[in-house]
């Protein structure tokens, strides 16, 4: 087990502790619902790591890196950008999807532009947002997402 | 309506399963015809699933007192009151807090808006509650290391906070809409 994973563990252990101290039921509730939620996406991750086994089996790392590598330039980072606003996975399993790619060859600033875009912008939820919150703010704030993702994943590039 | 709910959920994780069978399939029909292909694919797939195995449940945990300890009425409440810096922060806050799908937060936000809460507040909050949850934060540092993840945090936040006052002045400029 990795250091990350064992604070991960501590992190969650304290907390779960925390709340028996405040309150024992609610704590017993609230793992009742981590066992239901853990079965409920069990099969998502099992089907992103059946993914991941055959594209890092099967797909050469000089393929990916040609559309979300080094030579891609700026056009894979936007071609990332609009799969990921498409996309509808959960946050959860995108993060060792993402893993991945970066094992296969793909850059730092192409990766965080898919998790960004992923997370932020959602075209399959888009009509209810615009039911909700009006057709100016949910056309604004994904598009504005979409703009801004690039441009973290740009600086991400930089920095790392 | 609870048991419409519940037979949609069984519906959504009997897809899940049959999709996996489906997946399941197709890689040992591939690496049946590729034979060679058998050990990067196993090992590869086997590294990541170990990698989950063990921060997984740690996660769920952590959702599950979220969503239990922190009333979604209370965050609507106090986010609806703050303003200035506070109320950024406490948009930040509340957004990494509850768990679930971006979907749930339209709604709340839409009951926060009516009732005067700021635009710039309301989007930072659906940007924080869409990318910064904190036991989504603790998967990304688990597969993709500490630079990372504190790296597109502090810039999210950064950028997110730019992007609600943008939306902000462009919809008092224009006037508000109600379609």
């Amino acid at each position: 087990m990795s250091v990350t994973a064992i604070f991960i563990n501590l992190f969650a252990l304290i907390c779960f502790l925390y709340g028996v101290y405040r309150d024992k039921e609610k704590a017993v509730e609230s793992l009742k619902k981590a066992v239901f939620s853990l079965f409920k996406i069990l099969p998502t991750v099992l089907i992103i790591i059946v993914i991941i086994g055959l594209m890092l089996g099967f797909v050469p790392p000089s393929e990916i890196s040609r559309f979300v590598g080094e030579q891609s330039g700026i056009f894979g980072v936007l071609l990332v950008g609009i799969v990921g606003s498409i996309l509808h996975i959960p946050a959860l399993v995108s993060f060792p999807l993402a893993a991945s790619m970066l094992d296969s060859g793909a850059t730092v600033t192409a990766v965080a532009a898919f998790i960004t875009t992923l997370t932020m912008i959602g075209m399959v939820t888009l009509p209810l947002e615009i039911k909700k919150l009006g057709k100016k703010f949910a056309l604004l704030r994904n598009g504005l997402s979409f703009i801004i993702a690039i441009i973290i994943a740009l600086i991400m590039g930089v920095l790392l | 309506m609870k048991e419409e709910k519940k037979k949609e959920q069984k519906k959504k994780m009997l897809r899940d399963w049959l999709i996996l069978a489906g997946m399941m399939g197709v890689a040992v029909v591939l690496i049946y015809l590729y034979p060679s292909k058998q050990e990067p694919v196993i090992s590869a797939a086997f590294d990541y699933l170990s990698e989950m195995i063990f921060i997984l449940p740690a996660v769920m945990v952590l959702m599950g007192l979220f969503s239990v300890y922190i009333p979604k009425d209370a965050v609507s409440k106090y986010l609806g009151k703050a303003s200035g810096i506070k109320g950024f922060f406490l948009a930040i806050l509340f957004g990494t807090l509850p768990t679930g799908p971006l979907y749930v937060a339209f709604p709340m936000a839409s009951t926060m808006i009516k009732k005067g809460a700021r635009i710039t507040n309301i989007v930072v909050f659906l940007s924080a509650w869409a990318c910064i949850k904190i036991p989504q934060e603790m998967v990304e540092l688990q597969f993709l290391g500490p630079e990372f993840m504190l790296a597109r945090l502090f810039l999210t936040i950064i950028f997110v906070g730019l992007m609600g006052l943008v939306i902000e002045w462009m919809i008092d400029k224009t006037g508000g809409e109600n379609d």
